[in-house]
Order: structure tokens, then sequence, then C-alpha cells
């Protein structure tokens, strides 16, 4: 590894026609990202099937642009419009929503932008230092060691996911039985088709994430009624340089929402516990902890820094693992897959120009990013202004077209119609989505690094804990299974004492 | 909430019921070449099931609860969702093109209420991007009906 390395990444990110392409897919991101119902997951899955022709350098860095460009869009929608795009936004509208009602949404906007800018940034310059060292590790690691770490991407979203544990093993498992369905492609018998030809092709996590992520929002989001209301906000460069102004004032919380937001972002479901937590704890040391909620400025920066921050994390053990931190990453997983590139460490030996001009996209990614958004803030809020009547068959008239060019084939749109309501019921219900679709993805390699292992060891599951580095890995899932357990016998420990406090009071 | 919590709980019960059937028939032990292709479908079903059961009855105990989903609420949502069914199945016969044409002009003429000048200019227009756009520019092809075929596509 080394500089040269990034070097020629950059050479190749610089390329007018991928510095295009970078443009195109902040743009579309953005607008994306902005439209209720589209998210950074199902925008990437729409726009898939377009890039089956490209190279693949040119179509990751298209797609990973779409990434940053939906993310930037999520704060528009979270600040003017109250409505936060995805979950991770939820806690930017707790300020960024009253500062808009006052008049200040264009300090709002600025400070967010730059503050993802930062949380981005950061993330991949972590990337750009730890990628190549932890590819060279996993690059020891047999089925044991990759079953181990698909444990603990799902244990985590038990134990660090927040909700309830339960329905969150409940989403997990649906998705890796949908996963089993189809052709089994190690002993080449069918499973779960009962018969029925059109099962034989197995669910596409592609559809499945359209359907949930895309028709399911759409359901949601008209629930409130079939309209939009918003602020708006100016913003001009005297706005922007004035809050530029001031951001310095908040380094601490830039750098500690930036830790956090790595730390949580690189295990799954990461985002939204670390936008959360970066603003209670941006609170808790604010000598004006009485101004958080009503409009102030840094309890925008503090979310919005830690989830761009737990976003570009997400990219991490994808690229180095072929393990996805998110169903974002996952999408893009999908399409190296597509585009006949194996996922994993070896992508770091075999294909360093990818690897290399992938990582160097993202630096260039969030520096055009931030400066389009910041530009062109009025055209991207107007499109929220798009009347709801024309803009709900829009999204899922796109989404069709998107399941529909996965595979060609219109039962696609049916499964997409049949997730939307699956994933209208259970976000509902607080089935988290995340883990069901992570799960279908992983599904086949799970299951074939568990019986990999399972040879191994002649049958014996104990094998996950034998060997040193799975030993680690299965240790600490099992703590994250473990956790919600062990929380509740807590809390219970404790209410006595709580209980018997009051009960002096009284 | 609650009868929907329930309701969910048991449908995803019967389907794990379901898959352990599948399992069984394809064998859950030992093959000649490691495990056999019903035991990872079998043990996750296991373990659904006694999930969903912890679920319903937690969903069971709970006194308080809240509507899964008000009257006010269904409205819009069936709205939306009645008509987009309506375009998936008149896509699978009259191909994307027309019925996103037809499910635009619909959704813009009585729940917009717009007059027929937009609703035409918009609902001709829009497929006619995604044509262009995928069929043309990015050769992906969409499912296709009688019109397209009366066109030479």
């Amino acid at each position: 590894m080394g500089w040269e390395n990034l070097l020629l990444g950059f050479e190749v990110a610089l390329q007018p026609m991928n510095l295009g392409l970078a443009v195109l897919g902040i743009t579309l991101g953005t607008i994306i990202g902005v439209l209720p119902g589209l998210g950074g997951a199902n925008g990437v899955a729409i726009l898939l099937p377009l890039t089956f022709s490209m190279h693949p350098t040119s179509a990751i860095i298209l797609l990973t642009s779409l990434y940053w460009g939906a993310l930037f869009g999520g704060a528009i929608t979270s600040i003017l419009f109250n409505i936060p795009g995805e979950p991770w936004s939820v806690a930017t509208t707790f300020d960024g929503y009253p500062m808009a009602r006052q008049g200040h949404g264009g300090e709002a906007l600025t400070a967010a932008f730059s503050s993802s800018f930062v949380g981005a940034f950061f993330s991949v310059v972590l990337i750009t230092l730890f990628a190549p060292l932890l590819a060279e590790i996993a690059l020891k690691f047999g089925p044991p060691e990759f079953f181990a770490i698909q444990l603990l991407t799902f244990s985590s979203f038990i134990g660090l996911g927040g909700g309830n544990p339960i329905k969150s093993l409940v989403s997990i498992l649906i998705g890796f039985i949908l996963a089993c369905a189809g052709l089994d492609i190690v002993t080449g018998q069918l499973r779960l088709t009962f018969g029925i030809t059109e099962l034989m092709k197995g669910f596409d996590f592609i559809v499945a994430v359209i359907g949930l992520f895309g028709i399911g929002e759409i359901l949601l989001s008209v629930e409130e009624g079939l309209s939009f209301r918003g602020v708006s906000a100016h913003l001009n460069p005297r706005v922007v340089w004035q809050t530029w102004k001031t951001l310095p004032r908040y380094y601490r919380t830039f750098i500690r929402s930036a830790f956090i937001g790595f730390w949580m972002g690189f295990k799954p479901g990461g985002a939204t516990p670390a936008s959360f937590m970066s603003y209670a704890f941006a609170k808790r040391f604010s000598r004006h902890p009485e101004r958080f909620g009503k409009g102030e400025i840094e309890g925008v920066v503090a979310p919005e820094t830690a989830a761009h921050a737990a976003g570009g994390a997400a990219l991490l053990p994808m690229i180095t693992l072929g393990i996805p931190g998110s169903p974002t990453a996952a999408v893009m997983l999908g399409g190296l897959i597509i585009w006949g590139l194996q996922p994993g460490p070896m992508l770091f030996r075999e294909k360093p120009d990818f690897v290399w001009g992938l990582i160097a996209s993202m630096y260039t990614g969030n520096v055009i990013g931030v400066a389009m958004v910041l530009a062109f803030v009025p055209f991207f809020a107007a499109i929220l202004r798009i009347p709801f009547p024309i803009l709900t068959p829009l999204i899922v008239a796109v989404c069709a077209v998107g399941s529909y060019a996965v595979h060609d084939s219109m039962i696609d749109i049916w499964y997409m119609l049949l997730f939307g309501v699956i994933g209208y019921v259970f976000k509902k219900l607080d089935y988290p989505l995340a883990p069901l679709v992570l799960a279908l993805v992983l599904g086949d390699l799970a299951e074939n690094a568990l019986r990999q292992s399972l040879i191994m060891s002649q049958g014996s599951l104990l094998i996950l804990f034998e060997r040193p580095i799975s030993g680690a890995i299965s240790a600490v899932a099992v703590l994250f299974f473990a956790l919600p357990l062990l929380q509740r016998y807590l809390r219970r420990a404790r209410k006595p004492e709580i209980a018997a406090v009051h009960s002096h009071d009284g | 909430m609650r009868t929907a919590d329930l309701t969910t709980a048991l449908i995803l019960i019967a389907g794990g019921a379901l898959v352990i059937w599948d399992a069984l028939r394809l064998g859950i032990g030992w093959g000649s070449d490691g495990p056999q292709s019903g035991f990872f479908p079998f043990w996750l079903a296991v373990l659904l099931i006694g999930a969903c059961a912890v679920i319903a009855m937690q969903a069971h105990r709970r006194t308080r609860d809240r509507p899964f989903v008000t009257r006010q609420q269904l409205r819009p949502v069936l709205t939306t969702l009645l008509p987009s069914a309506g375009f998936v199945v008149l896509t699978q016969f009259i191909g994307l093109y027309v019925a996103t044409m037809l499910f635009m002009g619909f959704y813009m003429r009585w729940i917009g209420r717009y007059g027929w000048a937009p609703v035409v200019t918009v609902s001709v227009l829009f497929p006619l991007i995604i044509f262009v756009i995928f069929e043309k520019w990015f050769l992906v092809p969409m499912p296709k009906g009688p019109l397209e075929a009366w066109l030479g596509y």
C-alpha cells in the first residue's frame, strides 16, 4: 500500500468521463434523496441496470456519487420539510426544521452540508488508511471467519439496532429464508418452490429493496395526507460564508461526531444510532443544552457529521470483506457481482485500479457534491413542490422500471408490489427492514460459509469458537445477541431501588 | 396494533411451518457432501417460529394500544395502493409504457383534478422520456404490449 495507489486512483477518478459521471450521479442522487419514497438504496437499485454496459470503475463511481447525493438530499427534506428521508436524518429535523421555521434555513442547510462533508471526508481518509490493512488480514480468512463476521453483522442489528430485538431477529430470519428460495447451487435441489416454476429464480434483493423502501415508503408518506408543506430557504454565498465563519467553533462536536459515526458505521445499521448518539452527546456537552430542539446549529452539525461518517464507513467492509454494511452498500455489492468482479479482499490485488479509483472517487465525489448542493439548493427543494398527484405515479412507475430491468421479468414487478405492502406493514409494526435486505443479500454466502465450516469440523458448530480470529469475532457476536437480554436483566435489577426511592419521596 | 401484530406473527408462523415441511422433504441431516439442502432453512424456520411465538405473546399481553391504521390514514394509502396494483395488472397485459400513461393520467385527473391539457401532456411525455432513456440510450428493454408491436418494437 502507499500513496502511489491513491495517486493511481486519482488518475482514474479525475478522468473527464468519470468526473462527468460523478456530477451526474450527485445530481440524480440528490433528486432521489429529496423525493419521498426514493432513498439511497432504491435509487442505486433502480439505476443499477443502466450500468450493466459500463466499465465497472465508471459504474461504481456513478453509484457511489449517487449515494453521496442521496445523503445530501436527505438533509434538504429534513430541514425544509421536516420529513426525514432516511432514518438517520431524523435527528437532523430536531433542530434543522425549527431553524428553517425561524428563517435560518440557509444557515441550517449550510451547516448540514458542511458537516456531511466533514463526516464523509473523515471516513474516507480512514478508509484509505485501513482498507488495505483490513484486506490483507481478510486474505487469511477461511469459511469459519467469514461466517463469524456474518454473525457479527447480524448480531449488531439485534444488540445495537434499538427497537424490539426479537423483531430484528425475525427480519433477519425472513431475509435468510427468502434467500434460500430457488435452486440450491451446492446440491442442485429446488428449495421452497413447491413445484411452481416462477419461484425457481428466487427473490432478487434489488427488487426487494425497491419494493420495501420505495413503494412501502410512498404508502407510509401518503398516510399524512396527499401533500407536503415546506419552508423556503434563501441560500446565497453570503449566508454560506457567514455560517462557515461560525462552524469552526464547534470543532469538538465535529471530531466527536465523526469518531462516533465511523465507529458505529462500519457495523451494519450503525448510521441511525450514530446520529442519535452524537446528537445526545452534543446536547450533553453543550453550554446551552436548553437551546437544543429549538433551532441550535450544533444540533444540526452533530447528527449530520455522524450520519455521513457512518455512511462512508459502511463502504469499508463492502470493499475489504465483500460484506456490505448497509442496504445501499449491499446493492453496490450486487452490482460488483453483475459486472463480473468477485467482491472481497482479493479485489485489492487483482483490480487495484477499480478499488483505488473507487476510493479516490469518494474524495472527488464529496468535494463536487458539497459544492453542487450549496449552489443548487433552490432547484432541489423545488422538486418537492411537484404536486403529489404527479409525483406518486411517477415514483411508482420508476420503481417498476427498475424492478423489471434487473432480470427482464414481469414477476419482479409483482414482487415489488408485494414487498411494498410488506414494507408498509413491517414499518408500521416496527420490524426493521435493513436486516431483512442484508440477510437476503448475504444468504447464499452465509450458508456456504456455514456449510464449509461444518464440513471442516465434521458437523461441529464449535469450530466457530476454536479458531482464534473467528473465536474472537464469534464471542463478540454472542455478546451482541445477548445484549438485549442483559440490558433487560440489569434494568430489572435496578428497578426495585428506584421504586424504593420513590416510595420514600411519597 | 395488537391485532395486526398478532396476525403478522401468526402468518409468519404458518410460513415457517411451510418452510419446515419443505426442508424435511429435502433432508435436514448430514448428506454425503456435508449438510443437506434442508439443513439451513430448517433451523431458520425453527428460530422464526420461536421468535414469532414470543412476539405473539408480547402482543397478546399488551393492554394499552393504538390503532394500526386510522380510517383517515387508510384512505390516502388505498388511493395510492389500489391504482398502483391496477398499474401492475395493466403492465402485464398492455406493456409498461401505455400502463404508465394511463396510470399517470388517471391519478392526475381523478386525484389531482387537473384539466385535460396538463394531464395529457405529462402522462404522454413521461413514458416517452423513460422510453428514450431506457430503451434507446441504455438498451434496457421494458415490457411492451400491442401498441408497441403495432409501432414495430
